[in-house]
């Protein structure tokens, strides 16, 4: 009780410190990161889909890299049907990971492989626990992470194929990496991906950058998993409302044609 | 009493009159809907009204079918709005529906705003109509602030934890306001909850002061782009079906818009950090309001210094609800006789620098203030810009308006609306004579 009510002194505390800092100076800015190249994606536009082939690659470089300190809590497996897998493969890939059930009939709680209703089995089981994993650091949920950016998509990719040796002179704390696309450039996430850091089975070579890419389109589709279907429906209702539009106009002149205005 | 007491339901089956002569509905709606007179000339910027009315409904009815789904709760509430994203039948729709629904609302009442400020729709005898319009804005505000808490992303959290400590700033009362906004000592559950119930309530606040502004626009008339009184059945059409049919272009206009943006660029006008569950102990590098607060989160970070024995903050927040109390006097600090702006060639060009006094203050509100207006020039800041622009806002209102008032000399105005209408040629007395209503 004494740690929540301090917790909660020190959040109303930071509150009344940010909200001074804004009204008196200014909120300062971590704008000096380098800015992420436009890059053309499937996604884009208004006729724009999922590039399913990569966003599979990309699930399977969640899978085999991120997915072990990244949760996806938002995305189920079964999913995945979207992205063309098929219900016995969603099976196969959910059952490869266990999950916390119960309490059953003598009141315990038991683990049993994962079913395609299951939302991504996290790697923590809390906050706390990917914390102490990760020197202090929150590896931060994947389900969103796409929406969750100013620069979306060509930031993620950016970020994630932009590590580099740090220029001469910055200094690179113990646990952090150099990252120029980073705000601040200093990321807590090691280089996460290697070349050939995974075996793709459809014989795509696994370029650092084409890994970066799959995994993004994989992102993407799992922070908006309706865009095909908004952009569909988008189009016949905009088209219609254009017609709409046109039609009660040309009515409008008809019907104020009568009058001296 | 017999049936012959049904004097004004005239039309319609012996069902509709049999109500209709003990609760006058259908002769109300036929009279103030139908019947009404407006002045012939509106232009399409008196679509607003018409279109405002279908956002609240709207509003309304999106929000209550997302209310359905919804969870008030720190542990639940991010999950919630994303499993109505994921897993609701058409939640995405609702949800970004009712976003940019919100935006898309504000974007009307501004424009509404500032067609009334040209045409001065708010002077006399229009005074009340006006004033219950700046209640309306005060409710839409307080509404719209409260739900953008409710998704409880970053800025969620943030943004309510920086507005409700303003109130921190008021002298003696201004702790206790704030715990009791809270609910306790910080942003927290009891605050997700009273703030859920608060936006679900609002909206049929402002709905009821909606009837009452309809009701008062009803009794003086609509104002018209000319600013002078229609003079008789020349000067006017009936609302149905002249206005309805003009009312429902507009309206197909704008709705087409707003769904180019909720099909194709949802997230358009929100911050991508409220995808970011609310984390208390990580603040976010720089804390924004929605786009339609700017301007006055701009005018209350201008003042950050003391003026005389008030401290910065009360001053800075005493300025911000000053910009909206300004508009509450706005029919006594206009002293100028003419309504509309065609006829002051003063005021029009002092219009348009409101205008964009209030464009540049949101884009003022939406920077850091240390940040260099011009890249060539470092001296000039946006705090710098910040002063300027919180200055003229008041300046306009409270020392311009008066003053123009006395010096400003306005054009001659027509006698008649079909007079200015039909080219000037005719009296009023002759245009009475001519059959003006064919329909």
């Amino acid at each position: 009780m004494g740690i929540v009510c301090n917790l909660r002194r020190a959040a109303a505390a930071t509150g009344l410190i940010a909200a001074a800092a804004l009204v008196s100076t200014s909120a300062f800015a971590a704008g000096d990161a380098k800015h992420a190249e436009e890059q053309d994606w499937h996604f884009e536009g208004i006729f724009g889909t999922v590039d399913k082939a990569s966003a599979q690659r990309g699930l399977q470089v969640y899978l085999e890299v991120c997915s072990g300190c990244h949760s996806l809590k938002q995305v189920a497996y079964r999913n995945l049907s979207d992205l063309g897998f098929t219900e016995a493969e969603i099976k196969a890939i959910a059952a490869d990971y266990d999950v916390t059930d119960g309490p059953n009939d003598e009141g315990e709680m038991f683990e049993r492989p994962a079913i395609a209703s299951d939302a991504f089995v996290s790697p923590f089981p809390n906050n706390e626990a990917a914390q102490a994993s990760n020197n202090g650091a929150l590896p931060p949920d994947l389900s969103l992470q796409v929406k969750a950016h100013a620069g979306g998509a060509n930031y993620i990719y950016a970020l994630l194929s932009g590590y580099e040796d740090a220029p001469v002179g910055k200094d690179v704390p113990n646990g952090l990496s150099y990252n120029p696309f980073f705000p601040g450039e200093l990321i807590a996430m090691p280089a996460p991906l290697a070349e050939d850091g995974v075996e793709y089975s459809d014989g795509t070579v696994a370029s650092v950058d084409q890994m970066a890419w799959d995994v993004v389109n994989f992102m993407q589709w799992a922070a908006e998993p309706e865009m095909e279907q908004r952009k569909k429906m988008g189009f016949k209702v905009v088209l219609f409302l254009i017609i709409l539009s046109a039609i009660l106009y040309a009515a409008k002149r008809k019907m104020w044609s009568n009058l001296d205005h | 009493m017999s049936a012959g007491t049904n004097q004004t339901g005239g039309t319609g089956s012996g069902l509709v009159k049999w109500i209709d002569s003990r609760l006058p509905i259908f002769s109300y709606m036929q009279k103030e809907y139908a019947e009404f007179e407006a002045p012939k000339n509106f232009n399409w910027f008196w679509n607003f009204g018409a279109i405002l009315t279908f956002m609240l409904v709207l509003m309304i009815m999106t929000g209550i079918f997302l209310a359905m789904q919804y969870t008030p709760h720190t542990g639940l509430a991010f999950d919630s709005v994303e499993r109505i994203m994921r897993d609701v039948n058409f939640g995405w729709l609702l949800r970004y529906l009712h976003a940019n629904g919100a935006t898309f609302f504000f974007i009307a009442v501004y424009i509404h705003m500032f067609r009334g400020m040209y045409y001065g729709s708010y002077k006399g005898p229009r005074e009340l109509l006006w004033m219950l319009g700046v209640v309306i804005l005060l409710l839409m505000m307080a509404t719209a602030f409260m739900g953008y808490v409710l998704p409880w992303g970053q800025m969620s959290f943030w943004g309510a934890t920086v507005i409700t400590n303003l109130f921190s700033a008021i002298p003696l009362v201004g702790d206790s306001i704030v715990t009791l906004l809270w609910g306790g000592f910080s942003v927290d559950n009891p605050t997700l909850n009273r703030f859920f119930a608060l936006h679900y309530l609002f909206p049929f606040l402002i709905f009821g002061v909606v009837i009452l502004h309809v009701i008062a626009l009803h009794v003086t008339g609509s104002n018209n782009p000319l600013g002078v009184d229609p003079k008789g059945p020349q000067d006017t059409v009936p609302f149905h079906p002249y206005y309805t049919m003009k009312d429902s272009v507009g309206l197909a206009v704008f709705v087409t818009i707003m769904a180019a943006f909720v099909f194709f660029a949802p997230n358009f006008f929100g911050e991508p950090e409220n995808y970011l569950e609310a984390a208390p102990l990580v603040t976010p590098a720089h804390i924004v309001p929605e786009w339609y607060f700017l301007p006055f989160f701009a005018i209350l970070r201008s003042i950050d210094f003391n003026i005389w024995f008030i401290d910065a903050k009360l001053a800075g927040v005493l300025a911000m609800f000053g910009a909206i109390g300004v508009l509450f006097i706005l029919p006594w600090l206009d002293k100028s006789p003419v309504r509309s702006a065609k006829f002051r060639p003063m005021y029009k060009w002092f219009f348009w620098i409101l205008l964009l006094d209030c464009i540049i203050l949101g884009y003022v509100g939406g920077k850091p203030t240390d940040d260099a207006v011009f890249a060539g020039a470092a001296w000039f800041k946006i705090i710098h810009l910040g002063y300027i622009t919180t200055f003229w806002y008041f300046f306009h209102f409270l020392i311009l308006l008066p003053l123009l008032g006395i010096f400003e000399r306005p054009k001659p105005l027509p006698k008649s609306i079909s007079e200015a209408v039909l080219g000037g040629g005719t009296s009023g007395a002759a245009a009475t004579a001519k059959p003006m209503e064919k329909a």
